[in-house]
């Protein structure tokens, strides 16, 4: 059954990433500003800025440019950064593991928060200490990353300086790294004065891209917990003199689990839609910074093949959530 | 060391919404091994008593009046930890609806050893193993594929079945059975009965059978009280109360009953004048609360 | 034509329901907080040259880096202080509630027609038209919202219109997916049914039945995405790609506030806490109605 669906989003995948790909490639060639004009300095030659233009394909009719581009995909070549000059799969690797890295850092931080509060929430659903609860729940639900961010790098960066305000690790440590995923890699190999470096580098922009999901869960799961205390099995539960801590995390939670996921779900692909801005005031050397430049610069190559980045990393996680809510529901597997 | 297991003296509840009495004045006793059948239609207040006993009376209903007596004990002066403790060892329930009265996201196992461990001190095996016995006890075919299966693949007559072991795990000295019978085929009530009959008396256990259904009264019931409004109308052994019952009440609810000796006659309701007779009576019984 | 009228749902005195609605609205808290001070914004945006005290472009570099009152070194002229260049932020800050209100309206609104529009016709047509709009949807939704944003200020250059328009087009996908599904469960109802029976066409019973069944949701959903659009907008200007840098906004004071966050921190907090409280406002005004306006919720 997991296969079965597995195989169709993967189709489903496949299209959503083509359409993603045709759009943005159209979305490019609208665009004012010539890309090689801003690389060459002024008083350069029509012929140079002609062979230039040659180089990066751009004298060609839209169909065969997009021809070039797609087999290009196909063959593993993104194709070349106009701004920066490297070759883009390149950049996309180079930069995607930090990224990676502060995205999940949010949505194991996100998950956890988010389900001990439902969980303290619910046990404290007839108490005033609840509905506090539920109403700040509620003032932190309007809040957006991008306000997270630059509240943390006021009052936590500036007013009471405890954490680092920008990149990824001290500049001053340079010990060699095999990989870019700088975080595990020193926890790994028990590099670990290094490793709280990294972390402490990534506390604020973690935590200004796991707030706002923290927020959403913990209201959608209490409300799912408090519906499922309602139900006649836990009712049978108490009766056998069940806690109520036991009540609501061993009888009440694992099904609220499945319908919150369903319906949160969607909502972590915005992890790495907060990326974009998040990663640009904290200066942290993910792909979200690095797109904003690219934008800027208008370099045709590196925004698409970020945008396909993008699009692959969304389609993965709501591909993820699906299974994951087909198997957390043990009626939904036998079909 | 009293003689009786449970005994509800007085017990008086009220709705906080609407202020009016749920229950009036109850009192009864039920022995160690009896089976006691609580009767009376929806709203009489049957299931309002069933659960004072177990602690898990809504929000909305307050007792006013009265004590609940377990071998001795005053379950209303309990201190809640305590009240958790002794009714989780010493009593149990068998719930009405198998189709929400078990887990869904949880195995049978996990939901029949439950109490053994907590109460019970077993280890996981042992646990197990005692949930295998009880599975066995009930006639459940193939209880090794049913410890291990999810309630939703079992049909609703083995999902009973599996309420009624998890029931008698822990040997309770008490069992309520609210309607247990009510949400199943006819065909598998019969059987269903017969089982809860056959355990409580190989177990000894003492059985308060909720229920509006004279039928089952009679083929399982011991003694029986008979409620209307919140108020006792009749009680005492069923032999007496099906041949020869005194309260009007009972009698039309004798009368109500299609039985096979009497095929010519036809279902007969209530007649309105005996039940505004009852009505009169918890009248006249509020009235006398009022002028104390 | 009685049984018509009860046999498509709509009530048979709509002024009536008009006023019950509107005395439900104004009695629900989060309403008058959360719409109270949104108006005070709007009123702050059309007084503003009469209610700030200073040009918000005027610089005055010996005034420059004052802080609010309340600390040491400020002046009363300048409530809430001065960036290093001798602007007074008050009122720039007043000056910015017009960018962020003139982009909220406008942006959602044009957000909320689109996405209602191919909401709406994707779960009553069914179908082929649901297959491509749901396509649509998800392809959209696979774009990071701020990158496209970006790049669509990026393609049509700078100023309120392009941001307007990037935040309509990035947005829609939001009413669109609501809309769809609340239609699909409508179109199901007995009453659209009934109007079929009776022989009204497909795009009259879309309008004249299921729409307005949809309001409250689509009001609740508006005024969320008018907060939504003032956080764009304010990114936007953070970045640098907003209205022309003469023009105050809140994301731009912001970005400038950042340079100087050590110096003068007010620069920095100030719009920060304007941001905040609007789409708070929003935020809360959105609740209020959903809540008044639900007749399944109302108490």
């Amino acid at each position: 059954m997991i296969a079965s669906i597995l195989l169709k989003r993967l189709g489903m995948a496949a299209v959503t990433l083509f359409g993603v790909a045709i759009i943005v490639f159209l979305l490019l060639r609208v665009v004012p500003g010539d890309p090689i004009a801003m690389m060459i300095g002024p008083g350069a030659g029509a012929n140079e800025i002609a062979d230039l233009r040659a180089r990066y394909g751009l004298d060609q009719p839209f169909i065969d440019q997009f021809g070039i581009w797609l087999s290009g995909i196909l063959h593993g070549d993104f194709g070349t950064s106009i701004s920066l000059h490297r070759n883009v799969l390149g950049l996309l690797m180079e930069r995607l593991p930090a990224t990676l890295e502060l995205a999940l850092a949010a949505l194991l931080v996100a998950v956890s928060l988010g389900l001990a509060l439902a969980v303290i929430g619910t046990l404290l659903r007839r108490s005033p200490g609840g509905s506090l609860l539920d109403a700040m729940n509620g003032l932190a639900l309007a809040v957006p990353d991008f306000v997270w961010a630059l509240a943390f790098v006021l009052v936590l960066g500036v007013l009471w300086p405890i954490f680092p305000l920008s990149g990824r690790m001290d500049p001053t440590l340079s010990i060699p790294f095999h990989t870019n995923f700088h975080l595990l890699e020193s926890l790994v190999t028990f590099r670990f004065g290094i490793a709280t470096d990294i972390a402490a580098h990534m506390v604020m922009p973690t935590l200004a891209l796991a707030l706002p999901l923290a927020a959403v869960i913990a209201r959608i799961l209490k409300e799912a917990l408090c519906a499922a205390m309602l139900e006649d099995y836990v009712l049978v539960a108490r009766v056998k003199g069940l806690t109520e801590a036991r009540l609501v995390v061993g009888e009440a939670l694992r099904n609220a689990v499945g319908p919150t996921l369903a319906l949160t779900g969607v909502q972590f692909t915005f992890l790495f839609g907060g990326t974009v801005i998040v990663e640009r005031i904290f200066a942290y050397p993910g792909i979200g910074n690095m797109a904003i430049d690219a934008v800027i610069n208008r370099d045709q190559p590196l925004i698409q093949g970020l945008v396909l980045a993008f699009g692959a990393l969304f389609i993965l996680v709501n591909l993820a959530v699906d299974i994951s809510v087909v198997a957390l529901n043990p009626r939904l597997e036998d079909g | 060391m009293s003689a009786e297991l449970l005994r509800i003296t007085h017990l008086s509840a009220v709705s906080r919404a609407s202020r009016l009495p749920v229950l009036r004045d109850v009192s009864l006793e039920v022995g160690r091994a009896e089976v006691h059948g609580l009767v009376g239609e929806s709203g009489a207040g049957k299931s309002t008593i069933a659960k004072a006993v177990l602690g898990i009376l809504p929000q909305g209903i307050s007792l006013t009046k009265g004590s609940i007596a377990l071998g001795g004990r005053d379950l209303l002066a309990l201190g809640s930890h305590e009240r958790r403790r002794l009714l989780g060892a010493e009593v149990a329930l068998i719930p009405q609806d198998p189709l929400t009265a078990l887990n869904p996201g949880r195995r049978i196992e996990a939901q029949l050893t439950d109490g053994l461990v907590l109460w019970r001190g077993l280890s996981r095996r042992d646990a197990k193993r005692r949930a295998l016995a009880l599975l066995n006890e009930v006639q459940m075919r193939e209880p090794e594929r049913v410890l291990r299966a999810f309630p939703h693949e079992l049909s609703g007559g083995m999902r009973q079945r599996v309420l009624i072991a998890a029931a008698f795990a822990l040997e309770p000295t008490l069992i309520i059975a609210d309607e247990p019978t009510t949400a199943l085929d006819v065909t598998v009530q019969k059987q269903i009965l017969r089982l809860i009959r056959a355990m409580q008396a190989r177990h000894g256990t003492g059985v308060v059978f909720v229920t509006h259904d004279l039928g089952v009264v009679a083929q399982i019931c011991d003694r029986a009280t008979l409620l209307y409004m919140g108020k006792v109308m009749e009680e005492g052994s069923v032999e007496e109360l099906l041949s020869s019952p005194h309260h009007p009440y009972t009698k039309a609810l004798m009368a109500a009953c299609p039985r096979y000796d009497r095929p010519g006659r036809g279902l007969e309701p209530i007649p309105e004048a005996v039940l505004a007779a009852c009505r009169n009576e918890v009248a006249a019984f509020d009235g006398s609360l009022a002028n104390d | 034509m009685a049984e018509q009228a009860s046999a498509l749902g709509s009530a048979a005195t709509p002024s009536r329901r008009r006023v019950d609605t509107l005395a439900a609205l104004l009695h629900e808290p989060k309403v008058i907080g959360g719409g109270g001070f949104i108006l005070f914004l709007v009123l702050a945006a059309l007084l503003a040259p009469l209610i700030s005290p200073h040009d918000p472009l005027e610089q005055d570099l010996m005034s420059g880096a004052l802080p609010p009152v309340g600390f040491a070194g400020a002046q009363a002229g300048f409530p809430i202080g001065t960036d290093d260049l001798g602007r007074d932020v008050l009122s720039r800050l007043i000056y910015g509630t017009r960018v962020a209100l003139t982009v909220a309206f406008v942006a959602a609104t044009l957000a909320a027609v689109l996405g209602t529009a191919l909401g709406l016709l994707a779960g009553y047509f069914g179908k082929l038209t649901d297959g491509v709009i749901s396509r649509l949807i998800e392809i959209w939704m696979a774009f990071p919202p701020v990158l496209l944003s970006i790049l669509i200020v990026a393609i049509m250059g700078a100023g309120v219109a392009s941001v307007i328009t990037a935040i309509a087009i990035i947005d829609w996908t939001r009413f669109a997916r609501v809309v769809r599904a609340e239609t699909m469960a409508q179109a199901k109802a007995d009453y659209v049914t009934a109007a079929r029976v009776i022989g009204f066409s497909r795009f009259t019973i879309l309008l004249r039945e299921i729409l307005p069944n949809i309001a409250p949701l689509l009001v609740a959903l508006l005024t969320l995405e008018m907060g939504i659009a003032v956080i764009v907008e304010a990114i936007l200007s953070f970045v640098g790609l907003s209205v022309s840098s003469d023009t105050p906004t809140w994301g731009g004071m912001i970005a400038q506030g950042r340079q100087t966050i050590y110096q003068a921190w007010w620069v920095f907090a100030a719009p920060l806490a304007a941001l905040f409280a609007t789409v708070l406002a929003f935020n809360q005004l959105g609740d209020g109605l959903r809540r008044a306006l639900d007749p399944a919720m109302r108490r």
